[in-house]
């Protein structure tokens, strides 16, 4: 069986000389949900953009087995669904139907493969008689799952999110935690929402300083007290 | 995740860096004038001009290819001029004759031409020297010494501000897009879709952008409102200029108009 995400030994640094990354290496395997937990800073989002090719740093990546390199973008970007912290990042479409199915159309599917796949992500999230709306007027809970409908609608093996629970209310995030319990994928979520890592992610990894710490049972990690305190985590 | 680029300021502990920024200031839009009044095809005062602007260059230890790279960015501008070359009057270089149609090149054209060239090109580097060695918020300092109005400034200075922020949001809008432009696994299928569609999905994040800096606008101005900002924008009151600098900035102010007398008198 092959795992779903490989990461070995993989460097980053940005444009102006600063260390995001420093030998990371990680494995996930196909359904499995893992969460990323660590302080701003740490390197998670950094991290998560290398497993779609945003960024290619020194190293090895790859997904579905196919390593992540230039030849294989587009096969990687859709097999990857890539949820950014920041819905309004993620709409950038007049609608939510347009939003919806651009990774589709991107795609080349035809157009009735196209409604359906839009109608099944909308679906996916109980979002589907916002199809006609426009992005910009929805409320942040709103957002965030037709964010997460903008990738389902790729069909992707993966799916990796960036705070997901970030600046929600208690309901909507008790919605989106339901959402990712049910969705049957491979999950990256980055967060620092332990509540939820707690109830949702058998897994966890901490990042610190552009390394991962620590990466084992979330229930075993969570009773570290000491751990969870030097790199900037409370315990639930 | 940060768009770096942008800044055109290099640090270096150059002479020019040190020169305080109001006399920088004061001396690009001088040299800039002094440019502009000379009179076309005085090579000599040119050639003169050029040693300044060249020393400056060496002074700021910015790079002479640096600087020279990015005064390229002139060129696309000094294109309106062309159209002299072909329409002044004589006496003409060539002409030819092609069925109805007559090409002639004026030498006063072609001169006109050149002089227009030239001269952009020197003042260019002139602002490009004065950008690599201010810090931004120092040339608004500088703005504000030398009476720009106050609003003006402070809205360069706002524009400073979050044109980073908006360059950020874009590329974060893009990265979005790049994220899922992907190809299918079923087999068959073209992806990257039409160049229409691509164009619509272009306009919709660019209206999206807009009405984000739009909105961003309003919650600044809310802010400011917030801390007792009226519309009157107060500054700190600024140093005063030691009598070298003040020498300098004559010193160096005199030998430009020396040398605009001297262009009259060739």
């Amino acid at each position: 069986m092959h795992h779903s995400i490989e990461v070995q030994q993989l460097s980053f640094a940005y444009p102006d000389g600063h260390p995001a990354l420093d030998q990371v290496s990680l494995k996930i395997e196909p359904c499995e949900k893992v969460a990323l937990v660590g302080p701003n800073g740490a390197g998670k989002s950094t991290l998560i953009l290398h497993l779609n090719g945003i960024l290619q740093g020194q190293g090895h990546v790859q997904v579905c087995s196919l390593p992540v390199n230039n030849k294989n973008l587009g096969r990687i970007r859709g097999m990857v669904g890539l949820v950014f912290q920041n819905p309004d990042d993620q709409l950038f479409s007049p609608t939510v139907y347009d939003d919806v199915a651009f990774g589709p159309l991107y795609q080349g599917l035809s157009v009735a493969d196209v409604r359906q796949r839009v109608q099944e992500a909308l679906a996916a999230v109980q979002m589907q008689e916002y199809a006609g709306r426009v992005s910009h007027h929805l409320s942040m809970g709103e957002k965030k799952r037709i964010a997460i409908a903008t990738v389902l609608s790729m069909q992707p093996e993966v799916l990796v999110l960036d705070e997901p629970t970030a600046g929600l209310d208690p309901r909507a995030r008790r919605s989106l935690i339901h959402l990712l319990d049910e969705l049957p994928l491979t999950m990256l979520v980055s967060t620092h929402d332990l509540h939820m890592v707690k109830e949702l992610f058998p897994r966890m990894v901490i990042m610190d300083g552009g390394c991962i710490v620590a990466d084992g049972l979330t229930d075993d990690l969570l009773k570290d007290e000491a751990l969870l305190l030097a790199h900037g985590l409370e315990r639930p | 995740m940060h768009v770096h680029f942008l800044d055109p300021y290099r640090p270096r502990a150059s002479l020019v860096h040190h020169l305080d920024p109001r006399v920088k200031l004061v001396l690009t839009l001088a040299f800039v004038f002094t440019t502009a009044l000379t009179p076309q095809g005085v090579w000599p005062v040119y050639i003169l001009l050029f040693a300044l602007i060249i020393s400056a260059v060496l002074l700021s230890e910015l790079g002479v290819g640096y600087v020279l790279k990015r005064a390229a960015l002139a060129f696309p501008f000094v294109l309106a001029a062309l159209p002299l070359v072909f329409s002044s009057s004589g006496p003409y270089l060539v002409e030819t004759t092609l069925g109805d149609w007559a090409l002639r090149i004026s030498q006063p054209g072609l001169e006109r031409f050149l002089s227009i060239a030239f001269k952009s090109w020197i003042s260019v580097q002139a602002a490009i020297v004065l950008a690599s060695s201010t810090p931004f918020p120092d040339l608004l300092v500088a703005m504000r010494a030398i009476r720009i109005p106050r609003l003006l400034v402070a809205i360069f200075g706002l524009m400073w501000r979050y044109l980073f922020v908006l360059a950020d949001e874009s590329l974060r809008l893009i990265r979005a897009r790049a994220s899922r432009s992907g190809i299918s696994a079923q087999g068959g299928s073209r992806p990257g879709g039409g160049v229409l569609w691509r164009a619509r999905v272009a306009g919709g994040m660019a209206g999206n952008l807009f009405l984000r800096a739009f909105e961003r606008s309003d919650r600044i101005y809310m802010a400011m409102a917030a801390r007792g900002y009226d519309g009157e924008v107060r500054m700190l009151p600024l140093p005063t200029l030691k009598a070298a600098q003040w020498g300098f900035l004559a010193g160096s102010l005199l030998l430009f108009l020396l040398l605009l007398v001297l262009a009259y008198l060739l």
